[in-house]
C-alpha cells in the first residue's frame, strides 16, 4: 500500500464523514483524486462501507443484542460456506464469524427489539436449520467498547497548556 | 479582551520571616534567565475555550500495552534501583535498534546510560565535558535548557544564528566563524526545537570536517528523531568520523508519548560515558524503573502503535503548514519534530506583541519565537500536537485576528 492510499484509509477510519475537501487539507493530494481514490477503493471492496457507531442506550426505544454461538455439522462439498450463506440473509443478524476452537463454529451478533424477540428468533429461525446441533445466547447487558469507540466518557488528563 | 501582564520579572519569594535568602543563592543561579513561555502557563488558567499551540508534547497518551507493562511491573514489587547504566535488557535493546535502524554499533555495557529524561542526559552531558571559560556553541533558534545548562556547568555559551533563508539548518561558514581556542563542544538539535527544521546526512557532512578539523565533541539532542517526516533521519554519529566525537542524546518522551515518565537516554564513547555515569550515579542514581520497563517494551513492540501517531502528526503539519501559508503568514516548511514556526512580520507586529493579542482576543496560546533567541524574531512557535479540529479551530481565529489587525 503507498502512503497516500495509507494516509486517505487512516483518515476515513477515523471519520467517515471527511469530505475529500477535508482530506485534502491533510494529504496535499488534489480533491478529484481523492475522491477518485476513494472510488477506486470502495469498488475494489478495500472500503465496505460507512458505518455511524450509535450508542442506542442513549435513546428511548433501546434494542437489545446478544451473541449466538453454534455448533453446526457440516455438509459434503459444502463446508461452512452453506449455513453462513443461509444465516447471514436474516437482517436481524449483524456480524457472522467463523470461529477455531472445539467448542462453537459460527457465531453472530443480533438485534431485536425485545429479549423475547431475539430468543425466539434462536429458537424458531436459527435453531431449526437441521445443520445446527446446538446454539448458546448471550444478551449483551453493556457495551464499554464498539469498533475501536470507548462508549463511556471520562474525564481526560489535562495537558499542561505550555511547556517547553 | 483577557490581560496580559507586561513582562516577566522572576518571581522572588517573599522574605516573611527576616531572612535575606538571596545571599544564599549562588551568583550564577542570578544570571540564568526566567523562562519566557512561564507567563502564558500563568494567563491560560481559568479560561475556558483556550487552544493551545504552545504544548512541547505529544496529545496521544503513552500506548495501553506500554501503561500495563509499567502497571504489571508495580504489581509484581518491581520497584527498586536499577543498575547506574539502567536495566541491561533495555540498554540491550536501545542498542539493537541503533543497529537495525542505522547500522550503528553501541556496546549495551559500556556505551549507554539509561537517563531521566533527555533533559538529565543533557544536563549531564555539558557538565561532563565543561571547564570554566569553555565556549560550547548552540544553535539559535536555541530550545530553552542549553544556554542555562551551560551557564550552570560554568561554560560561556556562543551562539550561531540561523535564519530561515537557509531554512535553520547550521552552515558550515557560520559554525566555524564563532570557533576560538577556547571552543570545546556544539550542541546539535535535529530536528529540532523550535522550528521543526532537520539537517540531512548532506549538511552534516559539511560540517563535520570543522568538528574535526577543531578538535570538537557534539553533543546532539535527536530526541525528536522518530518525527522525520521526508526521508530518513541521520544520527550525527553516523557521519564518517564522528562517532568518536558524539554525544547522542534521545529518549522516549516524544516517539513513545512517554513525557511524564522521564526516560532518555545516551549514546557515546565508553570514556565519555564513564564521565557522565559519574555524575548520573550521584545525582539520580538511576532513571525509574517503571519507566525503563515501560521503555523495553516501547521498543520490543511498540513500533507500529508509534509510526501511526507519526502518520498522524504528518497530516496535522500538513494542515496546519498550508493554513498559515493560505492566511499570508509565510510558514517554513518544517521536516521533523511537531513545531511550526510562521513569520508574522507581515503584520508589523514584534513576536511577542502578536502572542500577546492574539491570545487576548483569539485565546489561542502561540509562543513567540524570540523566546528562543533573537533569530526567533517575527517568528511564532505553534505546536501541531493537539487535534485536527483544535488546529482548524485555531487557524480560524488567525484570519478572525488577521482581520482586525
Amino acid at each position: 500500500m503507498d502512503k497516500q492510499t495509507q494516509d486517505v484509509l487512516e483518515i476515513l477510519e477515523q471519520n467517515a464523514k471527511a469530505t475529500p475537501e477535508e482530506i485534502s487539507e491533510l494529504t496535499r493530494i488534489p480533491p478529484a483524486e481523492v475522491l477518485e481514490m476513494i472510488r477506486t477503493l470502495e469498488a475494489a471492496g478495500v472500503i465496505r462501507s460507512y458505518k455511524t457507531i450509535i450508542d442506542w442506550d442513549l435513546v428511548e426505544n433501546p434494542y437489545v443484542y446478544a451473541f449466538v454461538q453454534l455448533k453446526v455439522s457440516l455438509e459434503r462439498g459444502h463446508g461452512y460456506q452453506k449455513i453462513a450463506d443461509r444465516i447471514c440473509k436474516f437482517t436481524e443478524v449483524r456480524s457472522l464469524r467463523l470461529l477455531s476452537g472445539e467448542d462453537y463454529d459460527l457465531e453472530f451478533i443480533i438485534k431485536g427489539k425485545t429479549m423475547k424477540d431475539v430468543a425466539f428468533f434462536v429458537a424458531d429461525k436459527i435453531a431449526t436449520l437441521p445443520q445446527v446441533q446446538n446454539t448458546s445466547t448471550h444478551f449483551i447487558l453493556k457495551t464499554y467498547k464498539e469498533d475501536g469507540v470507548i462508549m463511556e466518557e471520562r474525564e481526560e488528563y489535562k495537558r499542561l497548556p505550555v511547556s517547553p | 479582551m483577557t490581560q496580559i501582564p507586561k513582562s516577566t520579572p522572576r518571581k522572588v519569594d517573599q522574605n516573611t520571616n527576616g531572612l535575606d535568602y538571596s545571599k544564599y543563592i549562588t551568583h550564577k543561579m542570578k544570571t540564568i534567565p526566567a523562562s519566557g513561555i512561564r507567563k502564558y502557563f500563568d494567563i491560560a488558567a481559568g479560561i475556558e475555550d483556550v487552544i493551545s499551540l504552545g504544548v512541547g508534547e505529544p496529545d496521544f497518551v503513552t500506548p495501553w500495552h506500554i501503561r500495563e507493562m509499567c502497571i504489571h511491573s508495580l504489581e509484581n514489587g518491581d520497584t527498586g534501583y536499577t543498575s547506574n547504566y539502567g536495566l541491561l535488557e533495555l540498554r540491550e535493546e536501545i542498542s539493537k535498534r541503533y543497529k537495525r535502524d542505522y547500522r550503528l554499533d553501541y556496546d549495551p555495557q559500556k556505551e549507554i546510560l539509561v537517563t531521566t529524561g533527555v533533559s538529565e542526559a543533557l544536563d549531564i552531558s555539558i557538565r561532563s565535558i565543561t571547564n570554566p571559560g569553555d565556549e560550547i556553541i548552540v544553535v539559535q533558534p536555541t530550545y530553552v535548557a542549553y544556554i542555562p545548562e551551560i551557564i550552570l556547568s560554568g561554560g560561556t555559551p556562543v551562539i550561531v544564528k540561523t535564519c530561515v533563508e537557509n531554512e535553520f539548518k547550521v552552515t558550515p561558514e557560520e559554525l566555524e566563524s564563532k570557533i576560538t581556542p577556547k571552543t570545546k563542544a556544539v550542541v546539535l538539535n535535529y530536528p529540532h526545537n523550535p522550528t521543526g527544521a532537520v539537517m540531512t546526512r548532506a549538511d552534516y557532512e559539511k560540517i563535520a570536517p570543522i568538528i574535526e578539523k577543531h578538535d570538537l565533541i557534539v553533543i546532539s539532542d535527536e530526541v525528536y528523531e522518530c518525527m522525520t517526516y521526508d526521508g530518513a533521519h541521520t544520527p550525527f554519529s553516523d557521519i564518517d568520523g564522528m562517532k568518536e566525537r558524539t554525544i547522542l542524546l534521545n529518549g522516549f518522551s516524544k516517539s513513545y508519548a512517554m513525557t511524564g515518565l522521564r526516560l532518555g537516554y545516551i549514546l557515546a564513547p565508553s570514556e565519555l560515558i564513564s564521565a557522565m555515569m559519574m555524575i548520573h550515579q550521584y545525582c539520580m542514581l538511576s532513571a525509574p524503573i517503571t519507566a525503563q520497563i515501560g521503555g523495553i517494551e516501547a521498543l520490543k513492540n511498540g513500533e507500529d502503535e508509534m509510526k501511526s501517531m507519526i502518520r498522524e502528526f504528518n497530516r496535522r503539519r500538513v494542515l496546519i503548514v498550508d493554513g498559515f501559508n493560505r492566511l499570508g503568514l509565510d510558514c517554513f516548511e518544517p521536516k521533523g519534530a511537531f513545531y511550526t514556526f510562521p513569520s508574522i512580520k507581515s503584520t508589523g507586529l514584534t513576536a511577542e506583541e502578536f502572542a500577546d493579542k492574539f491570545f487576548s482576543d483569539q485565546h489561542v496560546i502561540t509562543i513567540p519565537g524570540t523566546i528562543f533567541g533573537e533569530s526567533g524574531a517575527g517568528h511564532l512557535r505553534c505546536a501541531y500536537a493537539t487535534s485536527k479540529e483544535d488546529i482548524k479551530n485555531a487557524l480560524d481565529r488567525f484570519e478572525e485576528f488577521l482581520k482586525k489587525l
